[in-house]
């Protein structure tokens, strides 16, 4: 048993009883904290908006995590789920089908509108089974396939659903000429949220939709967590570290990844809803493959497979996004004498990081204990089966 | 005594008949769908196949591109199985390349034939080499620390690597389409075969794609650091112990990857008189796609790959709607990896099995 075997298995050890009691008062803490933040802003202030969007990239991050992290199938079409949750908002919850006239459950002004009005809680029970489907759909194809060509064939799903919101303001592959998507000049405006016993959200305050986002991403953080503690859970980590080993464990391995991508999918497309009613349109150039890559970077810099850590990834690189790039650098081309715009660099910086958290630490920010060994002693089989043990 | 005991052979059921028919020619079937239906069409409608003719030969010399691309992939994927996510962008710098240089040597429509053949010809040296100097130095930072590291970690820094080379091309020449002089009149007619128009391009794609491919291939198969490479591919573990260094001959590997890469640059700049900084994502994704059909690992799969790949997207292009053509070989693109993963000439791999 090497140093480091030794050194983890102390850990784990360390972990008794009262510790554990000691990180769910942190965490509920945390958890307050963060409910509590938009009081000390402006209710319309852009941190708050920021926030919010940080908070629907967690829960995408998780969502992706439970495909990448957990069930070790390199998914790099993920922006499709954002485009399929995001259109279902644009369908269900919009005047866009004004040959339409469904309503259900929404509010007085609405159902004077044409179109087809859902309220937004149906339509991302909608989005999540919308997503769920579409991810066994794609998850179908991948299942003889491993490795490179799972990340190709989810990367060539993602881009066909990327023409098809392009394209599709006149019929589906040339074929017929209805519209569908509208194209880039998207669906627009989108129904705000509206919540049982509480008033309509409106685009003045926004603190409501960061505690709408926040409890989301507490629900996804939930049902990561036990799953990840679950038989399922096992069973993706088994999948992902050995899947011969896991096929003759009697793991049904069709059942356990096509469940990966239907999850992974629905937390996709339930942030997918959320955003499309946050930014009131659904956009077609919203869904472009570096959104993918965006999302990945994510649950790579914060460590695959770890949940906390891919919060902090989710975090961190959306500020970095909608703050740090922007605001804080952007003028630093011009100091050192360059003349460009850095936010025309955001997915360049991106790569970089992507290259640089591999080379560098390639395990993450926060890694998990699994994938921190791997990591550490590439090739070195022992330490693997020592932490497995 | 021993015949005896050799049991009967299970008699083979219909349903696996079915099966093996069908991954054997299932592919061939797909690949023949579009031609076959428009040129019934065409025969209905207008009497001759000269239109799907036409976009035949549009399609081999678009496919003569792709098929330098290919190579690449197929290379690289060969030895160390990695998919070069950057290797399509890489392309696009080899267009940039060419371009630039046009402007510093300062080739223009009015150059005479023999300055515009020795000036291309630098140009394409120059190009070939600084793709593939770079694909070198690529896998120096962002391959081989990660040689032993789980596969996903490559894979996400070839991602990372095709952000940065986009993003060298989005400061390079901006972020606009950029019109390259027509230098050959790549849309001039050279002479028709059959009633199709053969133009200039036509003639340029084949005539730079072809004596390398057959050098590429003669090369890889009958040189001492070919038969190094094939070691390498089939067992970096022995090919070590038998005295073959081996990451010289990966970054070798890259190297050519790389030259062909240079060259389809400069053939796409030429033929399409347009570079842009994104066009090497997708020209990467349908070479990719081209690599697989051939049976990624197959020097010749790809090329054959790269050709269909072309035939396919001209027949789109000209026939759905340019839109739509990247939709199209992607939706072939996951047919051909469900139905056949290894590819029309293609042995069976570990990752397609």
């Amino acid at each position: 048993m090497t140093a480091t075997a030794q050194r983890l298995r102390r850990n784990a050890q360390a972990a008794g009883p009262r510790s554990r009691t000691a990180a769910r008062i942190a965490t509920a803490a945390a958890i307050l904290a963060v409910a509590l933040l938009p009081f000390f802003y402006d209710s319309g202030s852009p941190f708050i908006e920021d926030s919010t969007v940080a908070l629907v990239y967690v829960v995408m991050a998780l969502g992706l995590n439970i495909v990448v992290g957990f069930a070790g199938l390199l998914d790099l079409g993920y922006v499709a789920f954002f485009a399929i949750g995001a259109y279902t908002v644009g369908w269900f919850g919009s005047s866009f089908f004004s040959s339409r006239n469904i309503h259900v459950g929404v509010a007085e002004q609405l159902t004077n509108l044409p179109g087809i009005h859902l309220n937004w809680l149906i339509v991302v029970v909608i989005a999540a089974c919308f997503t769920a489907l579409a991810g066994a759909i794609l998850g179908f194809p991948t299942l003889r396939l491993r490795g490179d060509y799972i990340a190709i064939v989810t990367l060539a799903f993602g881009e066909i659903i990327g023409r098809i919101a392009v394209n599709s303001d006149e019929g589906v592959f040339g074929i017929g000429d209805f519209n569908l998507t509208n194209g880039r000049r998207g669906i627009t405006p989108v129904d705000k949220i509206d919540l049982p016993f509480v008033e309509r959200f409106t685009t003045l305050d926004l603190r409501p939709w960061y505690w709408t986002a926040l409890g989301l991403a507490l629900i996804v953080l939930f049902i990561n967590f036990r799953l990840r503690d679950s038989r399922l859970g096992r069973a993706w980590i088994a999948v992902r570290e050995d899947e011969v080993a896991a096929v003759s464990m009697g793991i049904p391995t069709v059942r356990v990844k096509l469940l990966a991508y239907a999850l992974g999918a629905s937390m996709g497309g339930m942030a997918g809803a959320f955003l499309g009613s946050f930014y009131n349109t659904v956009n077609a150039d919203q869904f472009e493959f570096s959104f993918s890559i965006f999302v990945l970077a994510m649950i790579i810099l914060g460590g695959l497979g770890s949940i906390w850590g891919v919060v902090l990834g989710a975090i961190l690189l959306s500020f970095i996004n909608t703050r740090l790039i922007p605001d804080v650098l952007n003028t630093l081309p011009s100091e050192v004498g360059l003349d460009f715009d850095l936010t025309q660099l955001g997915f360049g910086i991106f790569g970089f990081l992507l290259v640089i958290m591999m080379v560098l630490r390639p395990q993450g920010l926060l890694p998990e204990k699994r994938h921190k060994a791997e990591f550490a002693h590439a090739g070195d089989e022992d330490i693997v089966r020592e932490v497995q043990a | 005594m021993e015949s005896a005991t050799i049991p009967a052979r299970p008699a083979r059921r219909p349903r696996d008949v079915v099966a093996e028919f069908i991954s054997r020619f299932g592919l061939i079937a797909i690949l023949l769908i579009l031609p076959v239906a428009y040129g019934i069409q065409d025969l209905q409608n207008e009497g001759d196949l000269s239109r799907l003719a036409t976009n035949i030969k549009d399609g081999l010399s678009n496919g003569a591109i792709w098929a330098l691309i290919a190579v690449g992939y197929t290379l690289v994927y060969g030895i160390i199985e990695l998919i070069n996510f950057a290797h399509g962008d890489l392309f696009m710098i080899g267009s940039f390349v060419s371009f630039t240089l046009m402007g510093t040597i300062g080739l223009t429509v009015a150059t005479g034939g023999f300055g515009l053949f020795f000036g291309l010809l630098l140009i394409l040296v120059l190009a070939m080499v600084a793709c593939g100097s770079l694909n070198v130095m690529i896998e120096r930072v962002g391959y081989r620390p990660l040689r032993g590291a789980p596969r996903l970690a490559p894979l996400i820094t070839a991602v990372g690597f095709s952000f940065i080379l986009q993003n060298v091309g989005l400061l390079w020449l901006g972020g606009s389409h950029r019109g390259v002089p027509d230098l050959i009149e790549s849309q001039k007619v050279f002479f028709t075969f059959l009633g199709v128009p053969v133009s200039h391009g036509d003639v340029l794609a084949l005539a730079v794609t072809a004596p390398l491919v057959i050098l590429l291939i003669n090369f890889i198969n009958l040189s001492r650091i070919g038969r190094a490479m094939r070691a390498t591919a089939q067992d970096p573990q022995a090919a070590r112990l038998m005295g073959i260094n081996v990451d010289t001959t990966i970054s070798f590997t890259f190297l050519l990857g790389g030259l062909m890469a240079g060259a389809a640059g400069l053939i796409y700049a030429l033929y399409q008189t347009d570079v842009w900084f994104f066009a090497g994502f997708t020209a990467g994704l349908i070479s990719f796609t081209a690599a697989v059909m051939g049976g990624i690992g197959n020097l010749k799969g790809a090329v054959l790959g790269g050709l269909i790949i072309g035939i396919i997207q001209q027949i789109s292009d000209n026939r759905i709607g340019t839109e739509w053509t990247p939709a199209i070989v992607f939706a072939f693109l996951i047919l051909i990896l469900v139905f056949r993963p290894q590819g029309l000439l293609g042995e069976q791999t570990r990752e397609a099995g």
